[in-house]
């Protein structure tokens, strides 16, 4: 099933930044986010993902098909690397978690605990957490962040298994990740403020 | 008129500006009115009543008291109402109006108890005693106490209405059920709510009653303190809309509009 | 859900989770009351049952800032909140685990610290009930509690402003029991709206937590 934005409008802390915003996310298909700093691409995804409400606009074939993952990961340091991913994995419903662990190379890892990771090493969890998910929709917030060049393959080689399988990824990144994406560049869509003088119900 | 048409006279003034305005204009209505009530209600009651046969002239703080104590509980009932609009229908002017309540509500708690112990060493013998209406307002002043600290603590305004509001919702049931509890715990000194009861207006209970030389007085100071509380709400929650407004003009200022 | 009690649980009982603390707090309170209001073994019996639920109340509390806040702080519950469970269950399964590390072994525990204040033997029985009654109230309250402040830095001292009046009427039904099973009294009335206060609490307040959990995650 395909992602749907249409007209979409946002905001953050009550001020709106981004209006008219609209695409389609089919199966197999990547979408990479563009747009400066600040312009509100974590604020799109978050809102994507379901964790806030639009402003106006319609997000259809979002239900219960993402798993999103922003700028930290929910990883217990107490925990080690497979609690941690057989947590998700029967929050998520119960699947192996052993082609995460390949997929990122965690095996040597496994049986550490996570706050012994190198801030690489609990990047590479976090994203070996969306494996274990089994949701077709990916959201992702900055996800090659340090991340070491090796890794970033790994992430990208990730990324091309799960579209194979009919899943699609939405990606707000600065590098270019070698993925065959289309880009979505934010910065025109950007909030245009109401007059001054137009004082209504929102304040705003 | 349809009950539409009806509805939507109402809620036209969830319009900040349409409520500025109209709050504008009651506004010296209610100040004037309010504060001739009270003028004539405490002159009357504290100088042309009568002392009390068995309380001597303690008494007459009975018009600071039964007032304030009664509009505690109504500025609760509002806060109330207005948090069940916002979080229903959205309107900024009702999750403000219930913020621009809150202090109010604590000072009328605070008038009730301190006007209640300065009534209660005379007559009980001391300033405070454990008697389940008093209880009950020292606690209903802290839930107004935590309702004001949670506005204040949170820097969102829609975050700050959306948590306050289910925090009033839940504290009016825990605090109807702290009523209940602390009758069970220890029943008490104070006289019963004396003041609308048929009986004591009519002055056929002899035992416990404000008779009529003591009730047109303080029936005037009741409808003073009501309007009092009116324009007080009316004139904060327009101070509140400012606030925002000028929130909102500075944000829109560092998002670079 | 058995997945998420049994990560709390697990992380309760590994290094820095704070299993036990509540307990340890619990004691110090009972130890330091005779030292303020005397020895006199006949005054600490009459106010025993009242200062144990007391002590177990501010145990409960002193572990609440730390019931949602790590997971805030880490982004689980933003994963939590996409994941298929709803987070009506998510904060009741946290005010399960909560009781399970706090509640439970302060009213297993409650005996104990009853001998070092002289409790008199009929109020055992009735202090371990009203405890065992009461103190998932204490948990589900405190979660809301949790939930409304998790957002804010330093929300700690406001979570107790905004919990303990909310604690008053379990605290008053509780306390009575205690007090009545102590002196012998009959029971019944207050420990059903004990009872009735916990059943509720936990009926209905969790969907007051998922929904400003929500509003928090926004």
């Amino acid at each position: 099933m395909t992602l749907i934005v249409t007209d979409l409008a946002i905001a953050r802390g009550g001020v709106p930044v981004l209006e008219g915003l609209g695409f389609a996310l089919e199966p197999g298909q990547a979408l990479v986010v563009r747009g400066p700093n600040g312009i509100g691409k974590t604020t799109l995804l978050r809102t994507i993902a379901g964790l806030q409400p639009p402003l106006a606009g319609q997000i259809a074939g979002a239900e219960d098909r993402i798993a999103y993952a922003g700028h930290s990961d929910g990883i217990k340091p107490t925990l080690t690397v497979t609690e941690n991913l057989n947590f998700w994995a029967a929050v998520f419903g119960a699947r192996g978690i052993l082609g995460a662990l390949d997929a990122y190379d965690l095996h040597e890892l496994a049986d550490r605990h996570a706050g012994n990771l190198s801030a690489g090493q609990k990047r590479r969890l976090g994203l070996a957490r969306l494996l274990v998910t089994g949701r077709p929709i990916w959201v992702l917030d900055e996800p090659t962040v340090s991340l070491d060049k090796e890794a970033v393959g790994k992430f990208a080689d990730a990324v091309r298994a799960h579209l194979g399988q009919g899943g699609s990824a939405l990606i707000a990144t600065h590098i270019d990740l070698g993925l065959e994406a289309a880009t979505l560049d934010v910065g025109p869509f950007r909030a245009v403020p109401k007059p001054v003088d137009d004082f209504d119900g929102d304040f705003l | 008129m349809s009950i539409a048409a009806k509805a939507n006279t109402i809620w036209q003034y969830a319009n900040p500006k349409k409520f500025l305005a109209t709050s504008e204009r009651v506004l010296p209505f209610f100040w004037a009115t309010a504060a001739i009530c009270l003028v004539v209600g405490l002159v009357w009651g504290f100088f042309f009543t009568p002392d009390d046969f068995r309380q001597g002239s303690t008494v007459k703080i009975i018009y600071l008291h039964v007032p304030s104590a009664l509009m505690a509980i109504n500025c609760w009932l509002m806060m109330l109402v207005t948090s069940l609009v916002w979080l229903v229908r959205r309107h900024h002017v009702s999750a403000l109006a219930a913020r621009a309540a809150a202090p109010i509500g604590v000072v009328m708690t605070l008038i009730a108890l301190v006007t209640g112990a300065i009534w209660g060493q005379p007559m009980w013998g001391t300033w405070w005693a454990w008697d389940p209406r008093l209880t009950s307002f020292l606690i209903l002043f802290l839930f107004y106490l935590g309702y004001i600290a949670l506005w204040e603590a949170i820097e969102d305004p829609d975050t700050a209405a959306d948590l306050t509001s289910v925090l009033c919702l839940v504290g009016s049931v825990f605090a109807i059920l702290s009523r209940y509890a602390v009758n069970f715990w220890n029943q008490g000194l104070h006289q019963g709510a004396s003041v609308m009861r048929a009986g004591a207006v009519t002055g056929t209970d002899t035992t416990e009653k404000v008779s009529n030389v003591f009730f047109y007085p303080l029936f005037l100071c009741i409808i003073g303190f009501v309007l009092l509380f009116i324009a007080l709400v009316l004139y904060r929650t327009g101070t509140e809309i400012r606030a925002r407004r000028i929130r909102a003009l500075l944000a829109r200022e560092r998002a670079g509009a | 859900m058995i997945a998420l009690l049994f990560r709390d649980l697990k992380l309760a009982m590994r290094a820095g989770g704070g299993f036990g603390l509540g307990l340890v707090f619990f004691l110090i309170v009972t130890t330091l009351v005779p030292f303020a209001v005397g020895p006199q073994s006949d005054l600490l019996a009459s106010i025993a049952p009242g200062v144990l639920w007391l002590g177990a109340l501010l145990a409960c509390l002193l572990s609440l800032d730390r019931l949602l806040a790590l997971d805030w702080e880490d982004g689980t519950l933003d994963l939590l909140a996409t994941a298929p469970l709803p987070l009506e269950a998510v904060v009741s399964v946290k005010a399960l685990a909560h009781w399970i590390t706090t509640g439970l072994p302060l009213v297993l525990a409650a005996p104990v610290f009853g001998v070092l204040l002289n409790l008199p033997g009929p109020g055992f029985f009735w202090l371990v009930v009203s405890l065992a009654v009461g103190t998932p109230a204490l948990s589900v309250v405190g979660t809301f509690g949790a939930a409304l402040t998790v957002g804010l830095k330093r929300g700690g001292l406001l979570l107790s402003l905004l919990v303990l009046p909310l604690y008053v009427p379990t605290l008053i039904f509780g306390a009575e029991v205690a007090r009545r099973g102590a002196q012998g009294m009959e029971t019944g009335t207050p420990l059903l709206m004990l009872g009735g206060i916990t059943l509720a609490t936990i009926a209905l307040l969790p969907f007051a937590s998922a929904a400003v959990l929500r509003v928090n995650l926004r």
